[in-house]
């Protein structure tokens, strides 16, 4: 994931949410994400991270992070605690997906989630071709990454349908912009915003 | 590169505050007077919200950082994290130390003399809580004229103070720093207090606790509870890293003298204890822990018992730590997120176990002191003005981890 891809996503995740909402950032890396929603709309909130550098990023850049593993759950954080539950080019990389699905809609009120569309035109050409993709939302070899759950733009409403997700916003973007036509074709990262049915 | 004189608070002094106001405790009794010791470090500053206050563990004192001129080997039990450019950085804060109500250390305890018989108080002080505690520290806080802490931080049984201090006094406290602590003991960590209290107790020097008037020290008692209270402080691993199975001579002796060298290393620690604590002092300490239960009133619920607090909260806890576990930590950390609160929590990879609160670790140096940075921020104290120090090394030059053996509880 390269950081102009992060800010694009970051963009739209910040245009839903509203002033003071209480926000849950899963993966939270750095603090960025919530750093800005801090700053620009009040958001308060927490960051989840299980790396140890990314959680002392956090703190550095003065954001409320809890040192958390996502795969063992979320049962620091009550049901309906949150307005909004983000999870930010993340998914990809966790083991439970479902599971961390599941705890989303259970303890905020939206969840908004972000990933590389493994449908990609420049993906599918790649395995067209006999490799693995590797592209700027997916910036790993295959036997060097952190992503080992990847889907495609269709694959993730499928799973929204099994977790009972309905989903509210749909967007795919590549290179900053949003894609209309065939977006599972030609988007490279997908930003879902859904809540619990 | 600084040394570590350079890099310390230097030579410091105690100082005691006397107080006559009676404190009424929560046991029932009143204290009619009493006394406590305290240690400064760096400068209160004009609007006098710089103070941050450390709270002791078990064992500890108010000589948290620097040395004693007359006795310059006597370093604070926490030198390593307080000082010029450490994690709390005295070249911004203003940082208290102060012996508990109970102590052994200065104030007023069990070896003091009770006015009313001209003799040490002995068995006859009474138990003080975390809750006392607090309420004494707070009197201190109005003798140095701090109306509002920057912080107050603690480890283990001090981080619970730190936690108590948050609903007690929600208004004087801007940050807790609550590191290896618990919201309350479990069963287990009673039971080690209650061996570590019987070892104490059932020594024939004990003397119901009044061994001053027989000029004896229960010093057998005090040791055991010591090894006791030790073992349980550090990580399995790191003990067998240490120690190993490794014997003083050849082969084995077939007795009961010390053979193993971890025999050798606990008794070692359990005497030279021992000599300087006092054995009533220990029992009031471990009470204390025992105790502990701010959510006891709020029917179990912890969320309810710190709605109160308005401070920011530092929670860490150290994955090696199974006398407080990094699940009794997260228990505080569900609290106080349920309850709307700001925290922050770290979960750091140490293997020293729960004593690790007290050694060098770098990323553990790192955590607190960009907390407390932040801490700096908000009340305009400024950045800190060179390379983070732990112990005595400047950042950049550290390698890997340093460490002296550690206090506990």
């Amino acid at each position: 994931m390269s950081p102009s891809q992060q800010r694009y996503d970051f963009e739209l995740i910040s245009s839903w949410i509203p002033e003071n909402a209480r926000v849950l950032d899963l993966g939270c890396g750095d603090g960025t994400l919530l750093a800005g929603l801090a700053a620009t709309q009040r958001v308060v909130g927490y960051g989840v991270e299980i790396d140890p550098a990314g959680v002392l990023a956090s703190v550095a850049n003065g954001v409320d992070v809890i040192q958390l593993d996502l795969e063992t759950g979320l049962s620091t954080f009550g049901d309906g605690e949150f307005d909004f539950v983000i999870l930010s080019q993340t998914l990809q990389a966790m083991k439970n997906t479902e599971k961390v699905l599941h705890e989303m809609l259970r303890v905020g009120r939206q969840g908004i989630v972000t990933f590389p569309n493994f449908g990609y035109w420049k993906h599918r050409l790649d395995i067209a071709m006999g490799h693995m993709p590797v592209s700027k939302t997916l910036p790993y070899q295959w036997y060097d990454t952190p992503n080992i759950h990847l889907c495609t733009v269709k694959d993730f409403e499928d799973l929204c349908v099994k977790v009972g997700a309905e989903i509210l916003d749909e967007r795919v973007i590549t290179g900053g912009r949003q894609v209309n036509f065939m977006p599972n074709l030609l988007g490279d990262l997908a930003v879902f915003r859904f809540k619990r049915k | 590169m600084g040394t570590s004189e350079q890099r310390s608070v230097g030579a410091v002094t105690p100082q005691k505050a006397g107080f006559l106001e009676p404190l009424i405790l929560k046991a029932g009794k009143t204290l009619a007077a009493y006394e406590l010791v305290y240690e400064t470090y760096g400068t209160l500053n004009a609007d006098r919200s710089n103070a941050i206050l450390v709270c002791h563990a078990l064992s500890g004192g108010h000589h948290v950082a620097g040395h004693y001129v007359d006795d310059p080997k006597k370093i604070g039990w926490w030198d390593n994290m307080i000082g010029p450019g450490k994690a709390i950085d005295t070249d911004r804060f203003f940082v208290i130390g102060v012996n508990n109500l109970g102590g052994c250390h200065g104030s007023t305890g069990p070896t003091s003399i009770d006015r009313a018989t001209g003799q040490p108080y002995g068995a006859g002080f009474p138990l003080v809580t975390v809750e006392d505690w607090v309420a004494s520290q707070a009197r201190l806080m109005d003798r140095l004229g701090i109306e509002k802490l920057a912080g107050v931080i603690g480890g283990s049984l001090g981080g619970m103070q730190a936690l108590q201090w948050t609903i007690t006094y929600p208004e004087r406290i801007r940050h807790a720093f609550v590191i290896a602590a618990a919201p309350k003991l479990s069963t287990q960590n009673i039971a080690f207090n209650d061996v570590a209290r019987q070892a104490i107790v059932q020594d024939p020097d004990f003397h119901g606790g009044n061994f001053y008037a027989h000029g004896k020290v229960p010093a057998r008692g005090l040791k055991l509870a010591r090894m006791l209270g030790h073992i349980t402080y550090l990580s399995e691993d790191l003990l067998g890293e240490k120690f190993g199975r490794e014997t003083k001579g050849e082969g084995y002796a077939f007795n009961y003298d010390v053979e193993f060298e971890i025999e050798s290393y606990l008794r070692y620690q359990g005497d030279k204890f021992a000599q300087v604590f006092d054995a009533n002092t220990y029992l009031i300490m471990t009470k204390a822990l025992d105790y502990f239960d701010p959510a006891k009133e709020s029917g179990g619920d912890l969320a309810k018992a710190l709605a109160p607090a308005k401070a920011g909260f530092f929670v860490a806890s150290f994955s090696s730590d199974w006398r407080f576990p990094a699940a009794r930590s997260r228990e505080i950390v569900r609290a106080l997120v349920a309850g709307k609160k700001r925290v922050t929590y770290a979960e750091i990879d140490a293997p020293h176990g729960h004593d690790a609160f007290l050694l060098d670790d770098v990323h553990y140096h790192k955590i607190v002191a960009a907390y407390a940075d932040n801490v700096a921020a908000e009340i305009g104290l400024g950045s800190r003005a060179g390379a983070l120090v732990i112990g005595g090394t400047e950042l950049e030059e550290m390698k890997g981890y340093g460490g002296k053996e550690g206090g506990g509880e």
